[in-house]
């Protein structure tokens, strides 16, 4: 006789536990939970309140990689998670650990990167006594995380980390913290094990799915449209819709505009492409949005650096904003037909709505004439010496724009943005809208372990790069073959050509001419330097340099008098951009 | 302009302090706040009095709360059928000279005395904002020594009238 489980418990009148009760700390719990959610690798930094959950780690592995600041982890994992799409597992300690996540917490939120962040924290029993390295960590992470969790009870471990792992990579993806009190760790685990991953969240339940009358609503629109424009972020890369999007652009004849986040989730050399819009955008892109009479927002935002002055923004055009977050919609530009659901989703069921009968051959062709009239330019000479652009072009060629690109923020990042042509999607790993220094390097180290085989640049300026160069040492300890590109201009650039733009040419604080030898640095980490101080030994060095198997570091001197061009200046509209043409 | 908005919220620590840092981080302000768990002790209910500047700020403020994983439901009830009710405590200086006329003024509000002194009597009174300011403005006069109020609380009423108008974004 084969009885169940319930009624063997009525025969022998005791529970039955199929499994032996073993004796698993909270901390054994953790990490099996993370094997679980297949974490292949924790970016992490080990402390006092951690040392249980290192202790398991050790006992159990998971991959780990140990940064040299944790601020360097929880870049790392952020580019791990942007080029792979799974979330990025960062652990700290508590306090100082803690407290030096949280740039990388706000970079995560800002740009939507899925991470689940580990930190340690005191005993429960002395929680709020200012114990040695506590820090209220979830009063501090609370604005700028999707949300975050302490855990107050061992039996809670695996709810809370499915649940973390379930809201940092669904709906808009984000960050989660966990905070870990060290008493939590090394309680036993009493509660039989469960393999459910089930969540149950009444309150986070995000749309997919589209509203089917404004898809009507919206396809009536493209219809009717003579002058369409798409602006496609980040959402169709986290959404993973880029075949959707280039179907859809071709279907109905749409030119297509990038966010600065956006970038490679179209063909970089497409011919619907209009380039990158915004501040440093092209031209082309920046007057498309002021003339279009239908604006589709994919997956953006409506950033301040990509809008201009609201006032001003695309005034003739009726406004379709698809956006798995609703509170993005109608935040900063007044939305006609708003709908809340996944980038993909959104986009077949508009693919559904039968064929076009728009007809966008006069708008495409004057696209077409400004994209030739109004190219990206500088100026190039012998005695202006080796200008950032002509290196970003070479690396363009060199890789054929295949190779995962990282940046920093400021002029480096735009004129990567200007001149790298992507044609892969996730090959773009940048801090759009927290705007971090010291992001770019450790982000290309997370990058190159989630895509070992590609060719991972980090392209960084020379004051972004010391900020996070520390993570030197993964390079000589890994081998692995990022390629670290210096835009070297002894200064700190975009501050630099603001100041010289906005400020009467009074460059306060913003030149750095005492440097370390960049070159003696690298070799100081057993890694290749290169110096590259003219046009004619980019050409030949960078080309070794790029095609090496080992991590290079390449220290361009490049010239500190050059701006980002064109430039919407701060609190004018898109249509009242400078530098378009060669002066 | 004034909202009033409820927001069912799961009952754990730090859920009020997220919902009050989301509203500070966005740059609300916020007029009055009561908190109190429901007839479910895991679901709490907070009533806002919340001044905003436009109906587009309104409404980020109920998308940005009703993103918040522990909110289960926002609500604006402002232009609803609804009942509102605060508490308010005054001790109003109240010699027994005039203490007959107080007691004949405060008794349509239907106030109480819940504590008396040589000089001074404490009263509880309950109702609608507009009430407890026309309670307030009429003891003014004999000096109010201390004045403490809980803020709103709120309800919508079994039966609307058809046609209250909504924003569009709640309909």
């Amino acid at each position: 006789m084969k009885l169940t489980v319930e009624e063997a418990e009525q025969v022998y009148e005791e529970p039955i536990t199929t499994k032996a009760p073993r004796q698993l700390n909270g901390a054994d719990v953790f990490i099996e939970t993370l094997k679980k959610h297949q974490v292949e690798v924790i970016f992490g930094y080990p402390g006092g309140a951690v040392l249980p959950i290192y202790d398991a780690l050790y006992k159990n592995p998971i991959k780990h990689i140990l940064a040299r600041h944790e601020q360097g982890a929880i870049h790392a994992a952020e580019g791990y998670a942007r080029v792979s799409g799974k979330v990025g597992v960062v652990i700290a300690t508590s306090g100082p650990g803690a407290t030096n996540l949280v740039t990388g917490i706000a970079d995560a939120m800002m740009d939507s990167i899925p991470l689940v962040v580990f930190t340690g924290q005191v005993a429960t029993t002395v929680i709020g006594t200012d114990a040695f390295q506590e820090a209220d960590i979830i009063g501090i992470t609370q604005p700028i995380t999707k949300h975050n969790y302490q855990v107050k009870d061992v039996a809670d471990f695996p709810r809370i980390i499915n649940e973390a792992f379930h809201i940092a990579s669904t709906g808009r993806p984000g960050p989660v913290v966990v905070d870990i009190p060290k008493n939590m760790a090394t309680s036993l685990f009493v509660t039989p094990e469960e393999n459910s991953q089930e969540v149950n969240l009444p309150g986070y339940q995000p749309t997919t799915k589209p509203n089917f009358l404004q898809i009507q609503k919206a396809a009536q629109a493209i219809s009717t449209a003579k002058q369409p424009l798409i602006l496609a972020g980040a959402g169709v890369l986290f959404a993973k819709a880029t075949n959707e999007l280039a179907v859809f652009a071709e279907k109905y004849q749409i030119p297509i505009t990038n966010t600065l986040l956006g970038l490679g989730g179209i063909e970089g050399n497409h011919p619907l492409f209009l380039g990158m819009a915004g501040m440093h955008g092209t031209y082309t892109a920046n007057m498309a949005i002021q003339t279009c009479d239908l604006l589709i927002n994919v997956g953006a935002r409506f950033d301040d650096r990509l809008t201009g002055n609201l006032n001003y923004f695309a005034p003739n055009a009726k406004v379709v904003h698809i956006d798995i977050d609703p509170a993005e919609i109608g935040k900063n530009v007044p939305t006609e037909i708003p709908i809340v659901a996944d980038a993909k989703e959104a986009l077949e069921a508009l693919l559904a709505q039968g064929s076009p009968n728009g007809n966008t051959a006069a708008w495409l062709e004057s696209l077409n004439i400004s994209k030739e009239q109004y190219p990206f330019h500088y100026q190039a000479s012998e005695e202006r010496g080796l200008l950032p652009q002509q290196v970003l072009e070479l690396v363009h060629e060199y890789t054929n724009g295949d190779a995962v690109v990282t940046t920093d923020v400021g002029q480096h990042q735009m004129w990567t943005a200007q001149y790298y042509k992507f044609t892969q999607p996730h090959n773009w790993v940048t801090s759009g809208g927290l705007g971090t220094m010291g992001f770019g390097f450790p982000a290309a180290i997370g990058a190159q372990l989630a895509k070992p085989n590609a060719k991972v640049v980090s392209i960084v300026g020379d004051a972004g790069f010391q900020m996070t160069l520390q993570e030197l040492s993964l390079l000589q300890e890994l081998r692995i073959p990022v390629k670290v590109i210096i835009l070297n201009n002894q200064a700190l650039g975009m501050v630099r050509q603001w100041q010289e733009t906005f400020h009467g040419e009074r460059f306060s604080q913003s030149l750095i001419p005492v440097q370390p030898d960049f070159v003696k640095l690298a070799e100081a980490y057993d890694i290749k330097g290169y110096k590259i101080e003219t046009f004619e030994d980019a050409k030949v060095l960078l080309k070794e340099a790029l095609e090496s198997d080992e991590p290079v570091l390449i220290d361009c001197r490049v010239v500190q008098k050059e701006s980002v061009y064109p430039m919407v200046a701060p609190g004018k509209g898109l249509h009242e951009m400078i530098g378009v043409k060669p002066e | 302009m004034k909202r009033i908005i409820t927001v069912t919220v799961i009952n754990q620590s730090g859920v009020l302090n997220r919902v009050t840092g989301l509203l500070m981080k966005r740059q609300f302000n916020i007029e009055s706040i009561t908190v109190g768990h429901t007839e479910n002790p895991e679901i709490s209910k907070m009533t806002f009095v919340v001044n905003v500047e436009d109906e587009q700020k309104l409404e980020q403020l109920l998308k940005q709360l009703q993103k918040q994983v522990d909110v289960l439901k926002v609500n604006d009830i402002t232009e609803k059928q609804i009942v509102v009710r605060e508490l308010a405590l005054l001790k109003v200086v109240s010699p027994p000279a005039v203490r007959a006329e107080i007691n004949s003024i405060i008794e349509p509000f239907r106030a109480s005395i819940i504590d008396t002194g040589k000089n001074v009597v404490t009263f509880q009174v309950t109702g609608s904002p507009e009430k407890i300011d026309a309670f307030i403005d009429l003891l003014k006069p004999y000096g109010i020594k201390e004045l403490t109020r809980t803020g709103v609380t709120a309800f919508v009423r079994e039966t609307q009238k058809v046609n209250a108008p909504q924003l569009s974004i709640l309909k």
